[in-house]
């Protein structure tokens, strides 16, 4: 089990109390009735999924509750950052 | 390559097993080949067998980043099945079922494929009614599926706790009769064996590091780090690592790669006669010929290619296997291990032609794909040689993410894969 640091508790604490909430920096499209059946398999499905560093979203649904975003390295599951919604992608 | 058979093992048994030669040699890479499959799994080397033998294309060349089958072939539970909801799944997956049916023959390999049944458990009244409706739409489509009550599946598979007051009661089942399980490493190895026959090269410790494509866009080799290897044709069939192979022809896939963990415990007398699977708490279980129970364990969260779980996955299986089987409780566990599955947005494979000519895929089976892997070859290789998808993966394109025709099932409640 990996250990999570929760920007807004500051508090490193197991996966148990994480929910992993996928890609990060996904924005919703601001006008989705323009948007072309590209841009919509490109918004639903299209993932990086890369072979190291890898943005995502987590939820600390245990504990604040609150969506917050992490980089994570995929091949050895360790946390390089977390850091709050919202703030630029790092 | 000699040819197994009662006599041959007679006679190099009175040679003390000492004069047997090797099964296939392994093969260096050539300048180029007429075909080249990424990914030395089942289906990989499934594809180069039936592109040889069916096609007559046998300049091809299958290269493996690490040994063969050492990847999802090798870590999987090894259950065959094809009982799953909508037509075009019924259809993929019971051709390969069918194929299953006279492999070790055609392979003149021991598969060791066993029609011991499937079991579903239906622990809820959603499960009852999505089950029956699987069985309804199973019928249908010719795959065989029928509706077992507690005591006919305790009938079935003895070791299951039936009682009403367990944690998880047993309401009824699903019965596949034709499903089972069949010995994953000889799949691969059979593969090889009869594709290195045909005249495919075998590459191993072989790993593609780049996609060349000419100034047409088309397909014109691979590098990979034992050189370049030139080919007009190029199929990926790299289960968790495809978005990364991809990513080098320059392709955004809808896939993600997540760990699915197995376990086994220490081996005992053959005391569960079939694989029985609960998809509502997650345990699935066979007993292999060997005598160890094999455990499927569900997949971590998170994206990941660390070929390695959580071991609160496990835990969580377990607690459900003591509770349906509790003369297991006693049992001990001697390996777990992880592989890297990866999962479409519908849990449909994809299986087909990509936007750059002559670059095919064969991805997507998630936690799901040992049981299809003489259909996924078979297919693969068909798409390959034609140029064109068979009816069977027709529908299990890349394009069915931006038309919309998903085949969901993930939707489909209750189906593991």
């Amino acid at each position: 089990m990996i250990l999570i640091h929760c920007p807004y508790c500051d508090e490193k604490r197991a996966e148990l109390e994480f929910a992993y909430a996928g890609q990060a920096h996904i924005a919703r499209p601001l006008d989705p009735s323009t948007l072309s059946d590209e841009e919509w398999e490109t918004y639903l499905f299209i993932r990086n999924n890369p072979r190291g560093r890898h943005h995502e979203r987590w939820r600390h649904i245990h504990g604040c509750g609150r969506f917050f975003n992490a980089v994570r390295d995929t091949v050895t599951d360790k946390f390089e950052t977390t850091y709050k919604a919202g703030e630029p992608r790092k | 390559m000699t040819r197994f058979s009662a006599l041959s093992l007679f006679t190099k048994a009175l040679g003390g097993h000492q004069g047997w030669p090797e099964q296939w040699p392994d093969a260096a890479p050539k300048p180029a080949y007429d075909a080249i499959i990424v990914g030395g799994g089942g289906h990989g080397l499934g594809a180069a067998y039936y592109l040889a033998k069916k096609y007559g294309i046998t300049n091809v060349a299958v290269i493996e980043k690490g040994w063969i089958g050492g990847g999802n072939t090798g870590r999987n539970t090894t259950i065959i099945r094809s009982n799953y909801l909508y037509d075009e799944s019924a259809h993929l997956y019971d051709h390969a079922v069918k194929l299953w049916d006279g492999l070790s023959q055609e392979l003149n390999y021991n598969t060791m494929y066993s029609k011991r049944g499937v079991m579903m458990l239906a622990h809820n009244v959603h499960d009852v009614q999505s089950f029956k409706r699987h069985i309804h739409a199973n019928r249908l489509n010719g795959v065989d599926n029928e509706w077992l009550t507690p005591e006919e599946a305790k009938a079935y598979c003895p070791p299951l706790n039936i009682s009403p007051d367990a944690r998880h009661p047993v309401l009824g089942a699903a019965l596949q009769r034709r499903g089972g399980t069949a010995r994953h490493d000889t799949v691969a190895w059979g593969y090889a064996r009869a594709a290195a026959a045909l005249g495919v090269d075998i590459i191993q410790n072989c790993a593609v590091t780049g996609i060349r494509r000419g100034t047409d866009g088309a397909i014109e080799g691979v590098e990979t780090t034992r050189g370049y290897i030139a080919s007009k044709r190029v199929g990926v069939s790299a289960a968790g690592n495809t978005s990364v192979i991809m990513q080098m022809a320059g392709l955004d896939f809808p896939l993600e790669s997540y760990p699915l963990q197995a376990l086994v415990s220490e081996p005992v007398k053959p005391v569960f006669p079939c694989v029985v699977m609960s998809n509502t708490v997650h345990a699935y279980m066979s007993q292999s010929d060997k005598g160890e129970l094999v455990i499927g364990a569900g997949t971590d969260q998170y994206v990941s290619y660390s070929q390695r779980g959580a071991l609160h996955i496990v835990e969580h299986t377990l607690a459900a296997i003591c509770e349906i089987f509790p003369i297991f409780r006693r049992m001990r566990m001697l390996r777990t291990w992880g592989g890297i599955v990866d999962v479409t947005p519908d849990r449909s494979p994809i299986l087909g032609k990509t936007p750059v000519q002559g670059l095919y895929v064969n991805c997507g089976w998630g936690t799901g794909g040992f049981k299809a892997t003489p259909g996924a070859g078979d297919l693969l290789a068909y798409t390959m040689a034609k140029d064109e998808p068979h009816r069977i993966n027709a529908p299990f394109n890349l394009d069915r993410f931006r038309n919309g025709r998903l085949i969901d099932e993930a939707a489909a409640a209750a189906v593991a894969h």
